[in-house]
């Protein structure tokens, strides 16, 4: 029997680049392909050509053995092919019942929206696939997990065959990413083809049948999953052997660098974002803060940078405290921050290299005299630092927005770390970069931690949490929901906090369970 | 050692604003009985008129008389119990407050200054509906073209250009209708110019559309003062809509002489807010159309077409606001002058915004603005010792204070104003 889909030759080339090259691809009915590649790699290109969004520059499309071709999204619905975008495509103030209606929509009476028949439908779907949603609740007061379920309702609505989820786990908890699970193995059961695309390699291991490994626009490799292993998928999507486990020796905590007592912060639409947080992080140690992405910890790391006002509490950095600091002053007494959203708050996008590798001394001796900024001196250390930190650049004097994202980051990297510091705050250090560079920058962060500097480290990925983490605290709703050493810490445990389960509760749900039996489950 | 950074709590701020809110309604309630109860003598009445003379459709009521001091207290004591409600307790709806302090404020006024002497209360709200047509017919556009994600600021030259064309064609044709027709015609052309600039061009939507006001404005002065003002009966005289009283509606008391003996333009403004509001909510077109203002980019992946939407949108805003420059000449004066419209094409925008984006609203917040400029009027009549200049503000210090205060939690449709670029 042919294939539900099968692609032959796929390419498709950018300005300069050659983001698909000649890819071969099928998928079976009833089966999970999961697509494996780091960022760059052409997932969401050859995904998009698929969908209808892009249209490739040569190669065929042929679903059940048939040739088609997808001129739009249109297309692709109309020939079952569902697509649920990374960032959901979702309309925030409309319910889900308007949600998955969109450019469907039932009439009845010749004009008016048959708003009825379609939650109909919802509940028929949701319970045929455990696909729990409420019709009449409007998006913006699900959660995420729940926005997914919608976005999945969305496509089968439509009656697709083939759903294609573009990193589908990136935004859930655990828990939720074992719910998904769920979802997909009873939509095979149900006849349903999913591709699933990630360069997560546990979840591939633990849900798809088989496997294709993409790098710089072509299929390396295609395997069945009982034939892969994480080193050999790693290694594949890489190009080379990849370190997976962050070495570190135990820590060596000092005194007390930042201490935070009872630190609330308001949103722009003030509300309590962060509530009464309280901790301390040592020289020497680092400290994760873990958390479903919204719970305040991008609020708590703008209040502890200077960036957010701070509603109360009380924040000291080596004992001093900080009164309404401005971000310089509080740069100046050793604090280092990677920000989360680095193309808006780490670099100035269209300078060169060399002056945004000295955004926070410039002003300062040798690099300015008097009035005059030190031109030569600063050239001279760009360079030295992008040898340094091994930054992919053909020069210094390229605007740091023609870099990649890794280069970004190590632009970055290179400027907080060249300067003495004693805190560094590092809000998703690792977010969309690739294997090759999360290596880096994690070794970086252990070597400052091996230094004695102390690490604030927050991160929505436990797995990056746990790996770099000697203590971490579990952030919910703004509050610092539990404090736990790493060494004693499970996942299951995390997980259950992250999703607004009570300390207590969740140690009953989850006493015993070891990293490694839930590793093997999620 | 530690310091506190911030020596307040979560609540202060609402405690803050409360306290505000209570103290101006203190203040309102003795502005009312400083300037209006301590200036009126004791005895005097204030007639209000609930039937207007000579309109021999309606069912007579009779008018309501007022002892004017005693109605003036018991409007501060309203102001100043409810002030002393929301500082001892709080209110939540600011909406409410905001309602209770204009009603007293303006109901005080009113007494103080018809007193000893009759005031037409029916034509005064009359007035306010004409006057809130051509405000609601730009709000409407407004709401129309931006619930797609295009703003349209060029409301008033488009508004003028219609009042332009409408009249002349009017008049050339003897046909008011056939007028009217150019109105709408001139909107569409001028607002589907914008369209092309800003969704094909992707030009900045505030810049297109102050080059639409300034192109509007310029053509249509040069054209008045150069051919319209010498040519008056040629192609400035058209003549009005005559009020046509709706059988049976026109008879109801009060209702019936403000909303159903208006002239046709008033009628397809009221007509279209209700149309537009059921097309916006309960229809695949107007779904189709949030879907655009607020993610463009989802409304895409989903097959619906993104830029066709937002050309069809802003053309049948144009048809709207063309109405609206109608109004001015054909349906009001039956002569076109230059810059006639006098802001009220940004007076429409601000209370598209007051109104939420929502064609009802948009209707209510033009009936504010109608009403302040209705008020103005009837001030002037009433020679009231006021310098008329400073009565000729009051729509516009409306808009100022609404905009700057009163405007509450509205949600702006989340992809107002950026283009959408297909990948």
């Amino acid at each position: 029997m042919a294939p539900v889909l099968e692609l032959r030759g796929i390419t498709k080339s950018f300005p300069g680049v050659l983001a698909n090259d000649s890819i071969n691809l099928s998928v079976e009915k009833g089966k999970i392909l999961a697509l494996l590649g780091e960022n760059g790699a052409g997932k969401t290109t050859l995904m998009n050509i698929l969908y209808g969004l892009y249209k490739p520059d040569k190669g065929q499309i042929f679903i059940n053995g048939e040739e088609v071709a997808i001129q739009n999204p249109s297309d692709a619905i109309a020939r079952g092919i569902g697509m649920v975008h990374q960032h959901f495509m979702l309309i925030p103030v409309m319910t889900a019942t308007e949600n998955v209606m969109l450019g469907v929509e039932p009439i009845r009476y010749g004009i008016f929206l048959d708003k009825a028949k379609v939650a109909k439908r919802i509940l028929e779907i949701s319970t045929q696939y455990d696909l729990e949603v409420d019709p009449n609740a409007y998006i913006s007061d699900l959660p995420v997990g729940a926005q997914q379920r919608v976005e999945i309702i969305k496509v089968l609505y439509r009656q697709a065959d083939i759903l294609i989820l573009d990193e589908p786990t990136a935004v859930l908890t655990p828990q939720e990413v074992e719910g998904l699970f769920k979802v997909l193995r009873s939509l095979v059961a149900n006849g349903k083809s999913v591709i699933f695309i990630t360069h997560k390699l546990k979840e591939v291991l633990a849900i798809a049948d088989t496997i294709s490994v993409l790098r710089g626009g072509k299929v390396v490799g295609t395997l069945n999953t009982k034939d892969a292993s994480q080193e050999k998928l790693a290694t594949l999507m890489v190009g080379r052997e990849v370190n997976l486990v962050v070495k570190k020796k135990p820590a060596t905590p000092g005194g007390v660098v930042l201490s935070v007592k009872d630190l609330c912060v308001r949103d722009e639409s003030e509300n309590l974002i962060v509530d009464r947080a309280s901790f301390e992080v040592h020289a020497g140690e680092v400290l994760g803060v873990a958390g479903v992405q919204g719970n305040g910890q991008t609020e708590l790391v703008y209040a502890l940078t200077g960036l957010a006002h701070v509603l109360s509490g009380e924040i000291s950095i080596m004992g001093k405290p900080l009164h309404h600091s401005s971000p310089r002053n509080i740069l100046e007494r050793g604090v280092a921050h990677i920000p989360e959203d680095r193309q808006r708050h780490g670099l100035i996008l269209p300078f060169p290299v060399h002056d945004n590798l000295v955004l926070c001394t410039y002003y300062q001796p040798p690099f300015t005299k008097g009035l005059d900024l030190q031109q030569k001196i600063i050239i001279e250390t760009a360079e030295k630092l992008v040898d340094q930190f091994d930054v992919r650049t053909p020069n210094v004097f390229v605007p740091v927005s023609t870099l990649s994202g890794g280069n970004q980051q190590k632009v970055i990297v290179a400027r907080e770390f060249s300067r003495p510091i004693k805190l560094l705050i590092a809000s998703q250090p690792t977010r969309g970069l690739d294997v090759g560079s999360i290596e880096y920058i994690h070794s970086r962060i252990v070597e400052k931690r091996d230094e004695g500097t102390a690490v604030l480290l927050v991160s929505p990925e436990l797995d990056e949490i746990i790996a770099l983490s000697d203590r971490i605290a579990v952030m919910y709703k703004g509050q610092i929901v539990d404090i736990v050493p790493a060494e004693r810490v499970n996942k299951a445990y995390l997980g259950l906090l992250m999703a607004g389960v009570k300390s207590k509760e969740a140690l009953e749900m989850a006493p015993t369970t070891s990293m490694e039996e839930v590793d093997r489950v999620t | 050692m530690t310091t506190n950074l911030v020596p307040k709590n979560a609540k202060s701020t609402n405690l803050r604003t409360r306290l505000a809110a209570g103290i101006l309604l203190l203040f309102t309630g003795l502005i009312i009985i400083l300037l209006f109860g301590v200036n009126t003598k004791p005895g005097l009445n204030t007639t209000f008129g609930l039937t207007p003379l000579g309109d021999k459709n309606v069912i007579p009521i009779p008018d309501l008389v007022l002892p004017a001091q005693p109605a003036i207290y018991v409007l501060a004591i309203v102001a100043i119990f409810v002030g002393g409600w929301q500082l001892a307790r709080g209110i939540k709806s600011t909406g409410l407050l905001a309602g209770v302090v204009a009603f007293c404020f303006v109901f005080a006024f009113l007494i103080w200054a018809a007193r000893d002497n009759s005031m037409d209360l029916v034509g005064m709200m009359n007035t306010s509906v004409v006057r809130a047509t051509p405000i609601a017919l730009a709000a409407l556009c407004g709401v129309i073209s931006e619930r797609a994600a295009v703003i349209n600021i060029g409301l008033e030259g488009i508004m003028l250009m219609s009042a332009m064309t409408s009249v002349m064609i009017a008049t050339l044709l003897h046909n008011l209708y056939a007028g009217l027709v150019a109105g709408m015609l001139t909107g569409m052309i001028i607002a589907g110019l914008h369209a092309i600039l800003v969704i094909y061009f992707k030009v900045d939507q505030i810049i297109s559309g102050v080059a639409v006001n300034i192109v509007g404005t310029g053509a249509s002065s040069f054209i008045s003062n150069r051919y319209m003002q010498i040519y008056t009966d040629q192609i400035n005289n058209s003549g009005i809509f005559p009020n046509i009283p709706i059988p049976l509606l026109a008879k109801i008391p009060i209702l019936g002489p403000v909303v159903f003996e208006n002239n046709v333009i008033v009628y397809i403004m009221l007509m279209l807010v209700a149309v537009t509001f059921v097309v916006l909510f309960y229809t695949r077109w107007g779904l189709r159309t949030r879907a655009v203002g607020e993610h463009p980019k989802a409304a895409d992946t989903l097959g619906v077409r993104v830029y066709m939407t937002r050309y069809v949108n802003v053309i049948l805003g144009g048809l709207v606001a063309g109405i609206g420059g109608a109004y001015f000449t054909i349906g009001s004066v039956g002569r076109f002058d230059k810059m006639m419209t006098a802001g009220k094409g940004f007076i429409g925008l601000a209370a598209m915004i007051f109104g939420n984006w929502n064609p009802v609203g948009a209707l209510g917040s033009s009936m504010i603005f109608g009403f302040a400029d209705s008020l103005q009027v009837k001030m002037q009549i009433l020679n009231i010792p006021v310098p008329t200049e400073f009565l000729q503000m009051a729509p516009y210090l409306v808009t100022i204070i609404v905009l700057a205060g009163l405007v509450g939690k509205v949600h702006t449709p989340a992809a107002d104003g950026l283009p959408y670029e297909k990948q």
